[in-house]
């Protein structure tokens, strides 16, 4: 770096700090103690906002009283004009903290004879500083006194004192000036009065929405930050947004957290995800990004915790209504308190505006969960290098407060299947977890799928889900793998239901199978009881058989002896009793 | 012009800053020049900012030396030393009185 000026100096430059969000932070401290600052731009960047908040910042919070001698608007309408900042500035002129010069110059009331300085400037500007003590200046701008006066030698000469007197008062100024045509940092070339530190402002228009730019220029003495910040002026006053200072130096919890759907948390390594980490949910569109969304910030807020639905898609009740229809009531957490639901149209204004109410909501509103709804239209228009590094921003103040993030980013679905995945590629390196969730068009329906891409320090599952959307909630389903691969949808339930009747049919099977058993079982039960009967009829039989020869036999010998007594004539009676007795067998 | 000589007509009012070669001159150019074409007519004050910052405000002073034509209306500031008499007179709004 260049030789200090001032010898004086301590070996690192003392600044001052400003006050204003992030500014202090690319200067790494503020603007430098006792030396002015110019701050340029051209007409609505924001010049006089900037010099009004370091002054008021100065005496309000770091006990810096501040002269404002401005040379374009009335002290009213200053007053006015920072009334709507929340900044009361009469207030602080009572307190003797601010004091406010209005320097009008009129050519036409103006006659110009002989030689003059503009001792009368530094009078002025001398009496208030002493009058309030005052460590800060700002001169609003200065440039307008080249329109009052007609000699302009004189006018640099007495502006060079003026620089160099107010370094020699030890006074922290900021001088405002207007851009000059072309590459001239000022129309009247101030810079070359003011050379410690020099500070761009830029108002542009891309695609009709407006972007506000810093930068600095020259900071003589001290590192600063080089680059283009974004910054806006918001309801709080600018905000500068840098994004490369930031250092990636946030906690990392050990602490998961559900999604609201167990089969997702069981996806994501069982637990869900860690606390304050950042998690993208991607897919085409009618995927049911946004349903995982509003599961994710409902699920926070059963837990008692707070969340905040950024919404750029549908309205407040809208969504409301439509989340209901699968089962998710968001009224009642809003009605306690727990949820905000933040709907605005993307276009409303530009990224860094979203951001910084957004940033101011968080900051309010403190929640535990932050759902955004979907990013990728907060970054269409711009372009991806424009958006990521402020995304990035973004995402690292969230992680800093421990937030857990959900955004849903809409990619467009093409035929080729990576294309989804490569859309997001600026994105997703900024997040820890990455689902994606994705139509698959198969046997004349849609269906729903979600994997998970990534998720850093967990065990993750490598499986495709169906993702089921139904009057009961979201529902992740394991998919079949069928002859054809992963079936889904009602080629599943049909696979299920082939399944079902070839088991039904099997066990059928085994029921008939059973009862001819069964069956075969009785016939030869029947088969061993016919044989029975069959012995015991042929027992019978025999028995008989025997009987009747034994019959025969007794018979034959009555007979032979009845016989024998005929033929002997001994017993008449006896043989026409015994000669019946034959007739009697034979019956 | 105006008819009336004893009431002062011109009211005129000279800031200065201390006791420089540049105050010295212009209050002497301004005796001069009045006393040439406003005898009896004007009336000088002479505000030393050095003594009364407060003052320099109020007639919205920058340049130094300023003289303000108070009256007659409207208000007319001249500023530098005043040697250029005939833009001096002009300012004022004052016909020369020729010799």
């Amino acid at each position: 770096m260049k030789k200090k000026i001032d010898p004086a100096m301590t070996p690192s430059l003392s600044k001052s700090p400003t006050g204003i969000t992030g500014l202090d932070e690319i200067t790494g401290g503020g603007l430098p103690t006792g030396r002015p600052t110019l701050v340029c731009g051209s007409a609505g960047c924001g010049k006089t906002m900037l010099a009004m908040e370091f002054l008021v910042r100065g005496a309000a919070e770091f006990g810096e009283p501040g002269v404002f001698m401005m040379f374009e608007e009335h002290a009213a309408e200053l007053t006015a004009n920072v009334r709507s900042l929340g900044v009361d500035l009469d207030q602080l002129v009572k307190q003797k903290k601010i004091a406010l010069d209005h320097v009008h110059i009129e050519r036409s009331e103006i006659e110009e004879t002989g030689e003059y300085d503009l001792e009368g400037l530094f009078i002025r500007l001398g009496h208030a500083i002493d009058s309030i003590g005052a460590k800060r200046v700002v001169l609003d701008t200065v440039e307008a006194l080249f329109a009052g006066l007609p000699n302009h030698a004189i006018l640099r000469a007495e502006l060079r004192r003026l620089f160099r007197w107010l370094k020699d008062r030890g006074m922290t100024a900021v001088i405002t000036g207007e851009k000059g045509d072309g590459n001239a940092i000022t129309r009247y070339g101030l810079e070359e009065y003011v050379a410690d530190c020099v500070i761009t402002l830029d108002h542009r228009v891309h695609e009709q929405i407006s972007i506000r730019r810093l930068r600095i220029l020259k900071y003589r003495g001290s590192a600063h930050g080089t680059n283009e910040y974004p910054f806006l002026i918001g309801e709080h006053g600018i905000s500068v947004l840098p994004i490369t200072s930031l250092r990636l130096n946030h906690a990392a919890p050990t602490e998961r957290l559900s999604t609201g759907m167990a089969r997702l948390d069981e996806m994501l390594g069982g637990q869900g995800v860690f606390r304050g980490s950042s998690v993208l949910v991607s897919g085409s569109p009618g995927t049911g990004k946004s349903s995982v969304g509003a599961k994710f910030a409902e699920a926070a807020c059963s837990r008692g915790e707070r969340a905040v639905l950024f919404a750029y898609e549908e309205s407040s009740a809208q969504i409301i209504r439509n989340m209901r229809s699968i089962g998710i009531d968001l009224a009642p957490w809003v009605k306690k308190g727990l949820l905000q639901i933040h709907a605005s149209r993307p276009t409303l204004q530009g990224l860094e505006q979203h951001l910084l109410s957004l940033h101011d909501t968080v900051q309010a509103f403190r929640p535990a969960v932050v759902v955004v709804d979907p990013i990728s239209n907060l970054t269409s228009e711009r372009s991806d290098a424009e958006a990521k590094p402020t995304l990035m921003r973004l995402i690292d103040f969230l992680k800093q407060q421990q937030i857990t993030t959900l955004f849903t980013s809409l990619t467009t679905e093409g035929t080729d299947p990576s294309a989804a995945e490569n859309s997001q590629v600026g994105v997703s390196s900024l997040m820890d977890a990455w689902m994606l969730l994705r139509n698959v068009e198969f046997n004349g329906e849609r269906n729903r799928m979600i994997f998970v891409l990534k998720a850093r320090g967990m065990a993750h599952s490598n499986q495709v889900r169906e993702f089921v959307l139904s009057a009961r909630g979201i529902d992740l389903v394991d998919v079949v793998l069928g002859a054809g691969g992963v079936l889904t949808g009602n080629a599943r339930v049909a696979q299920e239901a082939h399944e079902l009747a070839a088991a039904e049919l099997r066990r059928d099977d085994h029921a008939r199978k059973l009862r001819q058993l069964a069956s075969k079982r009785k016939a030869i039960e029947a088969q061993i009881a016919a044989l029975h009967a069959e012995g015991e009829a042929e027992e019978a039989e025999v028995t008989f058989a025997i009987a009747q020869e034994t019959l025969q036999e007794k018979t034959t010998q009555q007979n032979s002896a009845a016989m024998s007594q005929l033929r002997g004539g001994t017993n008449d009676n006896k043989g026409r009793k015994i000669g019946n007795s034959p007739t009697k067998a034979k019956q | 012009m105006s008819t009336t000589t004893k009431a002062k007509a011109y009211e005129l009012r000279l800031y200065v800053a201390g006791q420089t070669a540049k105050s010295l001159a212009a209050l002497a150019n301004l005796k001069r020049i009045c006393e040439t074409h406003l005898a009896g007519q004007y009336r000088i004050e002479v505000i030393d900012l050095m003594k009364t910052p407060q003052l320099a405000a109020g007639d919205q002073i920058l340049a130094l030396p300023t003289l303000v034509r108070r009256l007659p209306e409207p208000i007319k500031k001249i500023i530098g030393d005043l040697s250029n008499e005939e833009r001096v007179l002009v300012g004022l709004d004052v016909q020369p009185i020729k010799e």
